[in-house]
């Protein structure tokens, strides 16, 4: 269908493209097997920062209230989203458009002024920051996502199952978890981990509504990578980089599988 | 679908309870403080004023918006070219498709502060770049490359490329291929085709993909930040400054305001030009 000449083109293009994706990453990892401790000479291959990085008290526990943080923004925003996604695809309601309109704003909006917006609030409230102050914030901007996958799946749902379930006798509560949830539940799960994976990621939330104290990974990254190259972040980051390689071909490949099979 | 008004706010209830008090009252509560005036130590004194819009229209923060604006635009526009036929070029790649897209994930998954930092490697004055040219000679003097419009734009670019590449890849992804065939049968060449089958089919895709490429590259304040220690500012930076150095709350809050105001506005225009299905380009 492509011109052969087209084709051509389009792949050196892109080729280009993810040069320039991955290029810089590429580098990272290097230096962080590098032995010089300052910046970006080669001076020859240790392990020595690997070894040293996992002593990193302030590196573990901004690790473990990242995760905290993350599983407990999950539970809430899939148990919140799925209930959500459940009314807009069962029910017409006066003012449906506009909680519609309402669940694309996480979405969209900068994430500075959830930010700032809950700071001043807890600034009103008088409240003092620790680590579950930025839960409100991180889950906020979560519930839109897990709703609209969950959305998009009960869009291919058949209906016809649920009432067959009631004719059968079953009633709601019956119906909803030997009918409903395990078909949807696919759904449930992508969106949980998609929770999840922003919850992680989030850094500006966290960085205004966190205590002084209470470091999470992303927010400690910001304040390593501030002060310039290290070794421990070129470690740190390849770490993460290599996780995130992980993830996504894992998650991905069988998502994708899963998808195909059905 | 039926129609229950008390079924449907009850199982809305919990998350428009949770939207309602964590998003919607701390912004209306940004836009009070925005209008209330400023007293000493960064107190709020409730009393109306309309200074800190005055300020934030002051030269020297319009500068900081105009730039601001200005430099995310660009970006956008360089994101979309390079993403449009680069996504044409994956949905097209057959069987190495998923594993091409992947590929993309995995940027878009890594933090944006790594992979700024990763370029604070390549470009910063003993970085990768400018060692290499000394080495060879062509320079003297290390190039400020970070530290530069052209250094914000290209840190913008690379943390939301993907932002663009994901919606227009999907949109070219659904596109009914018969279309196509239909177009080459009446007669019009390739460039014909693609010019008035192709490009309009994708509108919704390169329309979502403007917003949510847009939007975060106006309001990151960690590219400025980062690549030039805070030499050159975006809407951000003041955003930040604001609250957390200058305790002037008020602009600040006119700031996230107008951001606010122009993200509602594209979410308006984005759902006024586009089906419910394609809606789903957004995430």
């Amino acid at each position: 269908m492509m011109r052969p000449r087209t084709k051509k083109i389009l792949f050196s293009f892109s080729l280009l493209v993810f040069l320039f994706f991955y290029i810089p990453i590429i580098f990272v990892v290097i230096f962080s097997f590098n032995d010089s401790k300052l910046g970006t000479v080669w001076t020859g291959f240790t392990l020595e920062w690997y070894g040293s990085i996992l002593q990193n008290k302030q590196l573990i526990s901004a690790t473990m209230n990242s995760i905290y943080l993350a599983v407990i923004t999950t539970i809430i925003s899939t148990i919140l989203g799925t209930l959500a996604a459940l009314a807009l695809h069962r029910y017409t309601f006066i003012g449906k458009k506009s909680v519609e309109f309402l669940f694309y704003i996480p979405v969209v909006i900068p994430d500075i002024v959830v930010a700032v917006a809950l700071l001043a609030i807890y600034g009103l409230l008088n409240m003092s920051l620790g680590l579950n102050t930025a839960v409100p914030g991180h889950v906020a901007i979560t519930i839109s996502y897990v709703m609209l996958v969950v959305l998009a799946r009960l869009s291919s749902f058949d209906n016809s199952l649920e009432e067959a379930a009631k004719d059968l006798g079953a009633n709601e509560w019956q119906t909803f978890w030997k009918v409903t949830f395990p078909l949807i539940f696919p759904g449930v799960l992508a969106g949980a981990l998609l929770a999840f994976t922003i919850s992680l990621d989030e850094f500006v939330i966290s960085f205004f509504t966190l205590g002084p104290g209470d470091n999470t990974l992303p927010v400690l990254v910001y304040s390593m990578v501030r002060l310039g190259v290290s070794p421990e972040v070129n470690v740190l980051s390849t770490i993460i980089i290599a996780i995130m390689f992980i993830v996504v071909f894992v998650v991905g490949l069988r998502m994708r599988k899963g998808g195909e099979a059905k | 679908m039926r129609r229950s008004f008390k079924k449907a706010y009850l199982l809305l209830s919990p998350s428009l309870f949770w939207l309602t008090l964590f998003l919607v009252i701390p912004v209306l509560f940004i836009a009070v403080i925005s209008f209330t005036t400023n007293g000493d130590f960064g107190a709020i004194i409730y009393e109306f004023s309309t200074e800190a819009y005055t300020s934030a229209f002051s030269s020297l923060y319009a500068k900081v918006i105009w730039q601001s604006v200005w430099w995310a635009f660009v970006a956008t526009l360089v994101c979309l070219v390079i993403a449009y036929p680069f996504a044409y070029f994956i949905a097209n790649a057959g069987k190495w498709k998923n594993i091409l897209l992947l590929l993309v994930m995995v940027p878009f998954w890594t933090n944006l502060l790594i992979r700024l930092y990763a370029w604070i490697i390549l470009l910063n004055n003993q970085g990768v770049v400018n060692n290499f040219l000394m080495d060879l000679g062509f320079i003297e003097e290390p190039l400020q490359l970070m530290y530069s419009p052209g250094g914000v734009i290209l840190g913008l670019v690379y943390g939301f490329l993907p932002f663009m590449i994901l919606p227009i890849y999907s949109s070219i992804e659904q596109l009914d291929k018969t279309y196509l065939d239909a177009a080459e049968d009446l007669g019009a060449g390739p460039v014909r085709t693609f010019l008035n089958v192709t490009l309009p089919l994708t509108f919704p895709g390169i329309l979502a993909g403007f917003i949510i490429t847009f939007v975060p590259a106006i309001s990151v304040f960690v590219v400025t930040d980062l690549f030039t220690g805070g030499k050159l500012l975006m809407v951000g930076n003041v955003i930040r400054d604001a609250f957390l150095v200058e305790m002037n709350w008020q602009l600040g809050a006119a700031l996230s305001l107008l951001l606010m105001i122009l993200v509602l506005l594209s979410l308006m225009i984005f759902m006024r030009f586009t089906s419910r299905k394609d809606r789903k380009l957004l995430v």
